[in-house]
C-alpha cells in the first residue's frame, strides 16, 4: 500500500463516472466486442486533466537546437489524451450501476461445486513463507518437555528441523450457482449489417453482465434463418447468411440443447433471442408461442426477445409475443429502434433480476 | 527539529555501505570545488515509490487529490512499458531529500549523487529561491492535514471541486510577487481628502469667509469623484489567484484552499524560472566530478550512455540539460580567456576573436557569481552570444500549415534570441492580469490578456473563465485578441459569450 493509492482510487472513480456519462458511446463501440471478462480495454479520455489558460493552435513558432533540424515540438503543445485501462468486468459493473440493474437472483440448485484451495491444513514440509509460527513453537515446547530439556525457570525454546509446521492447502468444495445462456440470432436476409451490429453489441453487454453475476457461465450460440444450427462464438459474431426465416427452428434447437445438456436442476438457464421479427408464417409464429409456453419456459429463468428494427421486417413477431405473454414475468420483450436504444433495451431485458 | 514526519521514509532505508562510502567521497569532492549545499539525504526507493514521489512533486505527503493518482498511473505505465525512467529527483528543502531508484546501476547512483549536489547548491544560493520556504516538507504535510479536515467537515466532493477550481488558476500567479518590496499595510497613508484637509487655515471669526460652505462642498464633491475614479486594483495585478483570494466573497475554508494552492504554486515557481540554469549547473558538475574523479574503468561505458541520453537533442525540442550545460561551459571558457569587456566587444576580426586569450582564468569565479544572481531569462539575455548561437546551431522554426510540417524559419542570431527569450518569458502561459475588480461598477472581474503572438485556446479559456466566475461569484471579462481582432470574452457563470471590440 502506498499513500497514493487513495488518490489513484479517486481518479479511477472519476474515470468511471466519465464513462458512465458517455456509456452510450462505449456500448456501441465495436472494438470491445469479443473481449473477455478480465481482458483490459483501453479507453481514451480527452481533457481529463486540470484545464488551464494556454495558447491555442496557432502557436506555430519555436526555437530548436542542433543538427536534428526542425520538427514537431512534442509534448508541450500536444493535446493531452490519457488512455485508461479498465477490464470488461469493470465496464459491466458500470453498466449495471448506470442502468440500475438488479443483481441476478439465482434459481434452481446451486449444484456445481467449485474446488478451491484453502490454507486450513498443517503439514511438516512447506515454504518458509507459509510457516505456522505458533504451531512450530508449540511443537518445540512439546518436544523439549517430553525430552526433559525444558526448564520452566529459564524457558528457552529452540525449534529444530522436525518442529517446523507449515500451513497447507486443503481442497474445499464451494457450492455456487452456474448459468447457461443461449443466444439466438436471426441471420436471415432481412437482417442487415446494422441490425447485426446492434445484436452483437447488445449480446456482448448482456453476456458481460451475466458473467459478472455468476461464477461459471456457459454460453451457447444459435443462428437461424429457415433452419437453425449451433455455432461457436466467433461465427455468431461474424456470420452473414441469407434466406427465409423460421423462428421455430431455432426454438426447437434451443429446447433440444437445454433438455440434453442443461437440465434446470443443474444450472440457471437463459435464452436471448434477437431478430427483426419477420417470421415466415403465422402458423410458425403460433408454433413458436406454443414452444415457448409449453416447453422452454419451465426450463429457464427467463426467456428474452429483442427485436431490432429493420427496413425489411414487418416486426409482427414482437406484437404476437406481446399478445401471448402479457403478464408472464419470465418473458422479457424489447424493441431496439437504433444503436442509441441499446442501453434501454438491455434494461428491459435484464431489469427484472431473474 | 528533525524533519522526518512521513510514513514511508522508514528505518533501514539508507544507502548500502558501498554507496554510502561513495556519497561521502562525492560530497567531499563537491565541497572541495566550492559547492555549498544543504545537508542532503538520499533515500533508496522502489520504482513505484519513486513514481509516487514524482506524482507528488517529490514530497511524501500531499493533500488528497485525484490528479496525483492520474500522474502516478501515467508514469507507472510508462515505466512498466519501458518508455521512461526517473533517474533523479531532489526537493528544495533544508535538509534536501534526494531519491535513488533501487534498481539502477551503481554508476547511475554515483552520477545522480553528483548531479544532486549541483542542484542543492543551486537551490541554496540562487537569488530566486531566497523567499522559498525551506520547510516545505512540513508545510505540505500541514496543507494535507488541513485539506483532510475540510473534507471531513464539508464533504470530499465539495472540497475536491474547490481544489479543481483553484488548480485551474494556479498558473495565473506572479512568480516575481515575493521579490517586490511593497509598503507594509500600516505604511499606506489614508489620503482620502476630508473636510479638514480641504479647509484652509483661518481664524474662527474669518472662517466663514476664508472657507465658504459652497466651496467646501465643491471640494468634497471633487474628492468623492476622484475616489470613484480610482482604479481597483491601482495597477494591473499579475497574480490573479491572489487577487481572488483577497477580494472574492467566499467561505473562509474555500479561501484557505485557494491559499494552499497558491502557496504551493509559488513554491514551485522559481524552479520553473531557473530550469535551464539549474539543470545545466547540475549537469556541469556531474560531468566534472564523474570524469575527473569518480568513474572507474568499468563505469565508463554506462556513464557515457546515460550522460549522452540526458543531453540528447530531439528535433524541434530544446533540451534544458543540453542548452544549460553548453552555456555554462561557454561562459567559463570566455571568462577563462578574458573574452569580455570593452576591448573584446570592439574587436571585430573573427580571427582575433578566435585567438583571444588574456589568461584571465576567471571562469569558475564567474560561474559561481552567475549561479547566484540570474534566472533563465536574464541568463540567456546576458550570455547567449552570437558565437554561441552559431556554435550550437540554433534556429527558429515555423509551422507551415500548407505542407503540414515544421520548417526552418531563420538562423539569424537576433531571431533566435528573440524567440528564446519570448518563449522563456511566458513559458507557454499567457500573461493575464486583473485590470478591474469592480467592472461596470457591478463587481465584474475584468482581466486583460497581454497578447503577444498566439491566441488563447478557446476551449480551455471557456472552462477556466467558468471556473473563475464560479469562485468570483460574479461575471468575468477577459480582453484578448482572436485572429488579430480585439475581443472581450464574457463568462457569466453559465455561458461564455464573445463581444467583438476592445
Amino acid at each position: 500500500m502506498l499513500p497514493i493509492d487513495s488518490d489513484l482510487g479517486r481518479f479511477r472513480d472519476i474515470v468511471k463516472g466519465r464513462i458512465r456519462r458517455e456509456l452510450k458511446r462505449y456500448v456501441s463501440n465495436h472494438e470491445l466486442i469479443g473481449r473477455k471478462g478480465k481482458d483490459l480495454v483501453s479507453i481514451p479520455l480527452p481533457q481529463i486533466g486540470i484545464p488551464r489558460l494556454r495558447h491555442g493552435k496557432n502557436e506555430s513558432e519555436g526555437v530548436g537546437q542542433g543538427p536534428g533540424g526542425p520538427g514537431q515540438a512534442g509534448e508541450d503543445t500536444a493535446e493531452h489524451e490519457l488512455d485508461v485501462e479498465l477490464s470488461v468486468a469493470e465496464l459491466a459493473e458500470i453498466l449495471g450501476e448506470e442502468l440500475s440493474l438488479p443483481r441476478i437472483e439465482p434459481r434452481g440448485a446451486s449444484s456445481a461445486p467449485t474446488v478451491l484451495n484453502r490454507f486450513k491444513g498443517i503439514s511438516r514440509v512447506g515454504p518458509d513463507s507459509l510457516r505456522h509460527t505458533r504451531r512450530t513453537w508449540r511443537q518445540a515446547l512439546r518436544r523439549q518437555v517430553a525430552s526433559g530439556s525444558f526448564d520452566p525457570k529459564r524457558p528457552v525454546l529452540v525449534p529444530v528441523r522436525e518442529d517446523f509446521r507449515y500451513r497447507s492447502a486443503v481442497p474445499q468444495p464451494i457450492p455456487h450457482s452456474t448459468a447457461t445462456v443461449l443466444y439466438l440470432m436471426d441471420v436471415s436476409g432481412s437482417m442487415g449489417q446494422e441490425q447485426k451490429e446492434i445484436v452483437r453489441s447488445e449480446a456482448f453487454w448482456i453476456d458481460a453482465w451475466i458473467q459478472h453475476n455468476y461464477r461459471e457461465v456457459t454460453t451457447r450460440f444459435i443462428v437461424h434463418d429457415a433452419t437453425a444450427r449451433e455455432v461457436d462464438r466467433e461465427t455468431f459474431f461474424r456470420l452473414r447468411e441469407s434466406g427465409g426465416t423460421l423462428i421455430s427452428s431455432a426454438y426447437e434447437l434451443a429446447l433440444t440443447l437445454i433438455e440434453r445438456d442443461h437440465p434446470p436442476s443443474a444450472t440457471n438457464n437463459y435464452v436471448f433471442h434477437f431478430s427483426d421479427g419477420d417470421n415466415w408464417s403465422a402458423t410458425d409464429t403460433a408454433k413458436c408461442v406454443d414452444l415457448v409456453r409449453q416447453s422452454i419456459l419451465p426450463l429457464v429463468n427467463q426467456f428474452a426477445y429483442a427485436q431490432v428494427d429493420s427496413p425489411y421486417g414487418t416486426g409482427q413477431f414482437l406484437k404476437d409475443l406481446r399478445g401471448a405473454f402479457t403478464d408472464d414475468e419470465r418473458v422479457a420483450l424489447s424493441r431496439v429502434e437504433s444503436k442509441d436504444a441499446i442501453l434501454g433495451s438491455i434494461r428491459d431485458l435484464l431489469g427484472r433480476g431473474r | 527539529m528533525s524533519t522526518i514526519p512521513n510514513r514511508f521514509l522508514r528505518d533501514g532505508r539508507g544507502l548500502p555501505s558501498n554507496l554510502e562510502e561513495e556519497r561521502i567521497r562525492i560530497e567531499g569532492l563537491a565541497r572541495s570545488y566550492g559547492l555549498d549545499f544543504f545537508e542532503t539525504i538520499f533515500e533508496m526507493c522502489t520504482y513505484e515509490e519513486i513514481n509516487m514521489l514524482a506524482a507528488y512533486g517529490g514530497f511524501p505527503t500531499r493533500y488528497p487529490h485525484w490528479r496525483f493518482g492520474m500522474d502516478f498511473l501515467e508514469t507507472n505505465k510508462s515505466y512498466e512499458y519501458g518508455l521512461s525512467k526517473i533517474y533523479e529527483m531532489v526537493i528544495n528543502t533544508d535538509p534536501a531529500y534526494a531519491y535513488l531508484m533501487d534498481c539502477n546501476l551503481d554508476v547511475d547512483q554515483k552520477l545522480v549523487m553528483a548531479h544532486v549536489f549541483g542542484h542543492v547548491d543551486f537551490f541554496k544560493n540562487n537569488a530566486w529561491f531566497r523567499h522559498t520556504n525551506r520547510k516545505m516538507l512540513d508545510q505540505m504535510a500541514n496543507h494535507a492535514t488541513r485539506v483532510r479536515n475540510f473534507m471531513a467537515r464539508h464533504g470530499v466532493d465539495e472540497v475536491e471541486r474547490t481544489i479543481d477550481l483553484a488548480l485551474s488558476l494556479d498558473n495565473l500567479v506572479d512568480p516575481y510577487r515575493d521579490h517586490i518590496a511593497r509598503p507594509k499595510d500600516e505604511e499606506v497613508i489614508d489620503d482620502l481628502p476630508s473636510d479638514a484637509a480641504a479647509r484652509l487655515p483661518a481664524k474662527a471669526y474669518m472662517d466663514r469667509y476664508v472657507n465658504p460652505p459652497e466651496w467646501l462642498d465643491a471640494q468634497r464633491q471633487r474628492a468623492e469623484r476622484e475616489t470613484a475614479d480610482q482604479r481597483f486594483p491601482e495597477h494591473p495585478e499579475r497574480d490573479v489567484l491572489a487577487f481572488v483570494i483577497e477580494h472574492a466573497r467566499m467561505p473562509a475554508w474555500k479561501a484557505e484552499i485557494l491559499h494552499i494552492v497558491h502557496d504551493e504554486a509559488m513554491y514551485f515557481a522559481p524552479q520553473a524560472q531557473t530550469k535551464i540554469m539549474n539543470e545545466g549547473w547540475a549537469t556541469y558538475w556531474h560531468t566534472h566530478l564523474m570524469t575527473r574523479h569518480v568513474l572507474t574503468d568499468g563505469d565508463v561505458v554506462d556513464y557515457c550512455d546515460h550522460h549522452s541520453g540526458t543531453t540528447a537533442q530531439q528535433p524541434g525540442r530544446l533540451n534544458p540539460y543540453k542548452l544549460g550545460v553548453e552555456l555554462w561551459r561557454h561562459i567559463e571558457r570566455r571568462w577563462d580567456r578574458g573574452q569580455f569587456g570593452k576591448d573584446w566587444l570592439e574587436e571585430t576580426s573573427p580571427e582575433a576573436r578566435r585567438q583571444w586569450d588574456t589568461h584571465a582564468h576567471l571562469g569558475r569565479k564567474k560561474l559561481f557569481e552567475v549561479r547566484s544572481t540570474h534566472n533563465d531569462v536574464t541568463f540567456l539575455d546576458a550570455f547567449l552570444t552570437e558565437d554561441f548561437c552559431r556554435e550550437q546551431g540554433f534556429f527558429t522554426q515555423k509551422y507551415d500549415a500548407k505542407s503540414q510540417s515544421w520548417e526552418l524559419a531563420s538562423e539569424e542570431f537576433a531571431d533566435v534570441k528573440k524567440g528564446l527569450l519570448s518563449m522563456l518569458a511566458s513559458r507557454g502561459t499567457p500573461r493575464i492580469s486583473v485590470v478591474d475588480g469592480n467592472g461596470l461598477n457591478q463587481g465584474v472581474l475584468c482581466l486583460a490578456h497581454d497578447h503577444e503572438g498566439p491566441d488563447l485556446d478557446l476551449n480551455y479559456a471557456t472552462t477556466v473563465l467558468g471556473n473563475l466566475a464560479a469562485l468570483w461569484g460574479r461575471p468575468v471579462h477577459l480582453a484578448t485578441q482572436l485572429d488579430a481582432k480585439p475581443v472581450r470574452l464574457v463568462h457569466d457563470g453559465a455561458n461564455l459569450s464573445r463581444v467583438d471590440g476592445p
